[in-house]
């Protein structure tokens, strides 16, 4: 099979074999394949739109086509042992309450979101213009992402909602890791992953 | 492949002699089942797909009888060779239910007993009671597990009995437009459409075979309702409009709105192709059917012995069995640990677009057959 994306297959390091999860906004299913190939992983995938669906059909990956904003009222208490969402948190509503429910459904959450606080994003806000980056390629008026935030707006809704955070990669624009997104990840990583549990 | 039809199809009458033990109590000593099959049966029996009907459905679900016959089976848009239930792959297997009116054994077959038709006093069937027959007739075939059973509506009821009652005789259950139960609101218009039926003087308390009548006007009525409930609002005003036919109101009860006209004609045809007793039987069967109360109330704990594989769709416009009801059934096999997929599918007509051949619709139906049919037997 192809190669998974760089934060996903980070994601997938992070799995354990055998373990229960919940994928919001999964996509065409490739993680949830590669899960179920390599880890014995079972779980579904949440996912709105319908040609996705149709691809998550096709490669065999369970999936249960919904709209994130509505919840996750489907699902009971510590039903998950894992509940990830990748790149999709700026585009809901409510990303606290979206984080909120995801802790209560699954006993660990794994978050990534593109970093608003990377340099490219203060250099276009500098000179006057919203951002249009590689991790943000749409333009002001057609973008989904509605809710963007830093690295460190993201640990202070962390904080304040006593959200424990367990493990963090931050990742630059080839999403891998490095020396400056390690040293001012807050200016130099595009992507974050978060895992995190209830206290 | 480009898809194309069956062709010519055959149906076939199968007598069963075993007694089937119903669920109201009573026992059916032999009985006869119409069906239709389409492909052929691998030598492992492991490409078997069963088409459950709904509440006006039979076994003629694809092809046609003739060379000029221009009325396909009801399903033959999903049905064929390069179609998403593909009979290059799979043995397709339909039949009338017990208790139909299309050459099954029921209410308008002779009871052998008295040397008359059954009428009123063929017993009212269950949903389980159809999948016991269905489980007869798949010994028939030496159909050890299907490989998928597929069904609509009250089908899809069939579909989830299966998966219940013969965990092991089904690997991958298709429930579309369906429902864990009926709702009050689909009750209230079945006992409205049985009392059209029942109330009719012609109905002669279901003996009318004997009177030389059928109870036409209660039928047509009830068929009339049935209709309203399978379209959505907006399908209606865009397929009928609310403009006169004439350019000034008539002030008397002639058609004067396509509506109308649409709903008598659809009545009338009915009442020419289907027999009262078995539209009684068949709402019956709608109302009854709800896993969960033999559960303890439970729909988790009525699916816990199930391990099948679960494909659940709905179709947003259709308001007799809405998305939301689907959801209850996924919630429940999410709950169990089921393996389940749901799609809702974009759509417009209402509960009659689970017979449309809706390209999304289409698409996942072919997209998760062929990984069925790819699977090892």
């Amino acid at each position: 099979m192809s190669a998974l994306r760089p934060d996903l297959a980070l994601i997938s390091e992070w799995i354990e074999p055998g373990q229960r999860l919940l994928d919001l906004g999964c996509g065409d299913g490739a993680l949830l394949a590669h899960l179920a190939e390599h880890k014995q992983v079972r779980g579904y995938g949440l996912e709105i739109d319908a040609d996705n669906v149709a691809a998550c059909i096709a490669r065999g990956v369970k999936v249960i086509q919904a709209d994130l904003d509505e919840g996750l009222s489907d699902f009971g208490d510590a039903a998950f042992d894992v509940v990830v969402m990748t790149q999709a948190l700026q585009a809901l509503q409510r990303p606290d309450e979206a984080v909120k429910e995801m802790l209560r459904v699954g006993k660990t959450v794994i978050v990534t979101f593109p970093n608003f606080g990377h340099w490219r994003v203060r250099w276009a806000l500098l000179r006057g213009a919203m951002p249009v980056t590689p991790s943000l390629p749409e333009q002001w008026f057609n973008t989904p992402n509605i809710h963007l935030c830093t690295v460190k707006d993201f640990e202070a809704l962390c904080a304040q909602r006593r959200w424990k955070i367990t493990d963090r990669a931050l990742l630059n624009h080839a999403r891998e890791g490095g020396l400056l997104s390690w040293a001012f990840p807050n200016l130099f990583a595009e992507v974050a992953v978060f895992e995190l549990r209830s206290i | 492949m480009e898809p194309v039809s069956v062709g010519i199809v055959t149906p076939q009458k199968i007598g069963f002699a075993s007694p089937l033990a119903l669920d109201c109590g009573r026992t059916l000593p032999r009985y006869e089942l119409m069906v239709e099959t389409y492909g052929a049966l691998n030598a492992a029996g492991s490409n078997a797909v069963l088409i459950c009907h709904a509440l006006s459905g039979d076994h003629h679900v694809a092809g046609v009888y003739s060379e000029g016959d221009n009325k396909p089976g009801w399903w033959d848009n999903c049905i064929g060779p390069g179609k998403p239930i593909d009979t290059t792959k799979f043995f397709v297997v339909a039949l009338n239910n017990l208790g139909g009116c299309k050459g099954s054994t029921g209410p308008n077959t002779t009871n052998p007993e008295t040397g008359k038709p059954w009428g009123p006093d063929f017993p009212l069937l269950t949903v389980s009671d159809w999948v016991r027959s269905q489980a007869a007739l798949a010994d028939h075939f030496g159909i050890a597990a299907w490989a998928a059973v597929v069904g609509g509506s009250l089908g899809g009821m069939q579909v989830q009995a299966w998966a219940i009652e013969y965990p092991a005789r089904i690997r991958h259950a298709l429930i579309i437009a369906s429902a864990p139960e009926l709702s009050a609101q689909n009750i209230a218009f079945n006992e409205i459409a049985r009392q059209a039926i029942l109330s009719d003087p012609d109905f002669h308390g279901g003996h009318f075979y004997e009177h030389g009548v059928v109870p036409s006007r209660g039928l047509k009525l009830a068929r009339m309702l049935g209709h309203i409930t399978y379209l959505s609002d907006a399908a209606m005003r865009a397929k009928f409009g609310v403009e006169l036919k004439a350019a000034t109101p008539s002030f008397n009860f002639d058609v004067e709105f396509e509506v109308e006209s649409y709903l008598r004609h659809q009545g009338q045809s009915f009442v020419d192709r289907f027999d009262a007793n078995t539209y009684l039987l068949m709402t019956k069967a709608l109302d009854y059917f709800d896993p969960a109360r033999d559960a303890g109330g439970e729909l988790v704990r009525a699916y816990e012995k199930a391990t099948a594989q679960f494909l659940v769709i709905a179709f947003s416009s259709d308001w007799r069995f809405s998305p939301a009801r689907s959801r209850e059934i996924v919630q429940a096999l999410v709950a169990a640990g089921k393996d389940v997929s749901y799609v809702e599918i974009e759509s417009e007509l209402g509960h009659d677009d689970f017979l449309m051949p809706i390209p999304q619709y289409h698409r996942v139906l072919k997209n998760y057959l062929d990984r069925v049919a790819g699977e090892p037997s």
